[in-house]
């Protein structure tokens, strides 16, 4: 069992290694996009796909699936490498990302990408949506659970306060949520911008558990998960944080590649920091 | 089928509470969500009828709307109430982006439109929704006439697949129909006439007919036409009045700007032949007083649309 779970987190690192290859190769490729946010969030995303998440690529609608929905919009290429990677199409795809008439916009359309459970990009929007799939979900007494990932930027937004109140309310024990505290948002750090701690008394005071750990921690996002899956009656927060554009030296914790695409010699740098062909 | 008596009956909310019941009989997808008016939308009915498939959001529009978007992805068919002005500008941004452009199938049922609310004033009238909600891919809106259009028009919203937004009013209306064969997207004529058409919306249907019942003891035949549907608008009905009749009022409890005077200007200018005259809102935010006073004082009494329609006939 222990070395079964070993090669599980060596698989899953192994995995995230990918990931981030294929989302400086589209940010750098296209020239624009979004990648400190992309690769802060690279242990959570594949995590879910790839170990927790009940799915079936080649079935995206299958109604016992668990749902994922990407609230902070902008962090697409990471999304898109995920389903690419998982099975949802062709890893050759990755190439169109932003590209003129390409189904890979800059934030995901449902309708254009398969596996995309919602459309997002407009912030503070995800978590109400992934509330009425939880809400549908106990209605029809399915077990499916319902995952969505929030930007430490985005909480700012009221409506995400609203959504915090009603899972509650609702007592969404399905529900999991993350939050990418990667400490930054395009103007700069989140508490110089607009402060959002302390954010577990938040949301711990909005009814929700509340768990804390390391984001690119593997082991510490399972268990965070399996705790989440076993919290009745509230829906689960877990704050992870992590390092903005981890795994590019020049990138992390740096606003400014919030929403920049690495060129030249620069991009040439990041592509050999994170081990790309 | 001019009125003969203006018999007021229930509201187009009253109608839509009793028809949400039959409904929700009928189908158990069918939610319906309301931020803390459910009283006031008539939402209460099905409340007490079917608790489970009922979510008071609270007072929070922009969650209401995206957790129904939620609902609609997973098969379930949300009708969502409240006040016009708060779905559609409170929430304005949500209803666009987890909505409209993702084309789920949300039905956004409002009451208290336009200048429904009388005295409550302006941050509670609604004068920009139609222009709002028909600039909107996707969207199918609506504003039903009287209580028996807002039954079938609720069914039709719930019978097609996508979102749409219907707009009600708040007090009692007149009662325009017996029976009717409703269709989203066809524009009802009322009754023909020659020299002159009304084409009104949602509460206006009933003013527009006083009008043309006035107009005919001076000997001008007005046709009336109830557009229910703003977008798809019809444009067959009006350009068949643009070829039959001398020019076009339009009549809406909305803004002139952007609703449906504007969405029959522009179906005419493309055409190029034909006059038309909005009557609606002044462009102003309103003051108080009982809804039919404040129609009157706008420039929507059922005078002045008959001397509209006279200086239009006798302009040329």
């Amino acid at each position: 069992m222990e070395n079964r779970k070993v090669d599980d987190i060596t698989y899953l690192k192994e995995k995230c290694k990918v990931i981030r290859q294929h989302i400086i190769n589209m940010i750098g490729g296209a020239g624009e996009g979004h990648p400190g946010g992309a690769l802060s969030a690279v242990e959570i995303v594949t995590t879910l796909y790839f170990r927790v998440m009940r799915l079936d690529p080649e079935n995206p609608g299958w109604p016992e699936r668990d749902r994922f929905i990407m609230s902070k919009g902008h962090a697409s290429a990471l999304l898109y490498a995920v389903l690419a990677e998982r099975g949802y199409f062709p890893v050759e795809e990755l190439t169109n990302f932003r590209r003129p008439w390409s189904k890979l916009s800059g934030h995901p359309d449902m309708h254009k990408v398969p596996g995309v459970e919602m459309t997002t990009g407009s912030l503070g929007q995800g978590l109400s949506v992934a509330n009425g799939m939880a809400l549908a979900g106990k209605y029809d007494g399915r077990d499916y659970r319902v995952y969505t990932l929030l930007g430490d930027g985005e909480i700012q937004e009221g409506q995400v306060w609203e959504a915090a109140m009603a899972a509650s309310h609702y007592k969404l024990d399905n529900l999991t949520a993350f939050i990418d505290r990667n400490g930054f948002q395009i103007d700069g750090p989140t508490e110089e911008v607009m402060a959002v701690e302390p954010l577990g008394d938040k949301w711990q005071s909005f009814g929700w558990h509340v768990i804390a750990i390391d984001g690119h921690d593997i082991i510490q996002i399972l268990e965070a998960i399996a705790e989440a899956g076993q919290t009745k009656g509230k829906p689960t927060m877990i704050i992870a944080k992590t390092v903005k554009g981890k795994g590019v030296s020049f990138m992390e914790g740096k606003a400014e590649w919030h929403g920049k695409a690495p060129s030249g010699e620069l991009f040439t740098q990041a592509k050999k920091e994170l081990g790309c062909e | 089928m001019l009125l003969e008596t203006r018999e007021l009956v229930k509201s187009t909310r009253e109608a839509f509470g009793d028809t949400l019941i039959e409904l929700g009989k009928a189908n158990e997808n069918i939610f319906v969500m309301d931020a803390d008016l459910s009283e006031s939308t008539k939402t209460n009915k099905f409340a007490a009828r079917f608790p489970e498939r009922f979510l008071n959001m609270g007072i929070s529009e922009q969650n209401m709307m995206g957790t129904a978007a939620g609902l609609a992805l997973s098969g379930k068919i949300p009708i969502v109430s409240t006040f016009a002005v708060f779905a559609t500008m409170r929430a304005g941004e949500q209803v666009r982006t987890s909505i409209a452009y993702p084309n789920l199938n949300v039905k956004i049922i409002v009451t208290h439109s336009g200048l429904s609310v009388g005295t409550a004033g302006a941050t509670h009238f609604c004068e920009e929704d139609l222009a709002i909600m028909r600039s909107l891919p996707n969207m199918v809106v609506i504003a039903p006439a009287d209580a028996l259009e807002t039954d079938l028009a609720v069914r039709a919203a719930v019978e097609y697949k996508g979102p749409v937004y219907i707009r009600l009013g708040r007090g009692e209306a007149p009662v325009i129909y017996k029976e009717l064969d409703y269709e989203i997207g066809k524009a009802i004529t009322l009754c023909e006439g020659k020299d002159v058409t009304l084409i009104a919306t949602g509460i206006m249907v009933g003013r527009a007919l006083e009008a043309a019942r006035k107009l005919k003891t001076l000997n001008v035949e007005a046709r009336v036409i109830d557009m229910h549907t703003i977008k798809p608008i019809d444009k067959e009905a009006i350009l068949k009045a643009v070829e039959e009749t001398k020019g076009i009022i339009t009549l809406e409890d909305h803004n002139v700007i952007g609703g449906l005077g504007s969405a029959v200007a522009e179906v005419v200018a493309e055409e190029g032949k034909a006059r038309v005259k909005r009557l609606g809102i002044p462009d102003v935010f309103c003051t108080i007083a009982k809804p039919d006073q404040l129609w009157d004082y706008y420039g929507m009494s059922v005078n002045n649309i008959c001397d509209l329609a006279l200086s239009l006939i006798n302009s040329d």
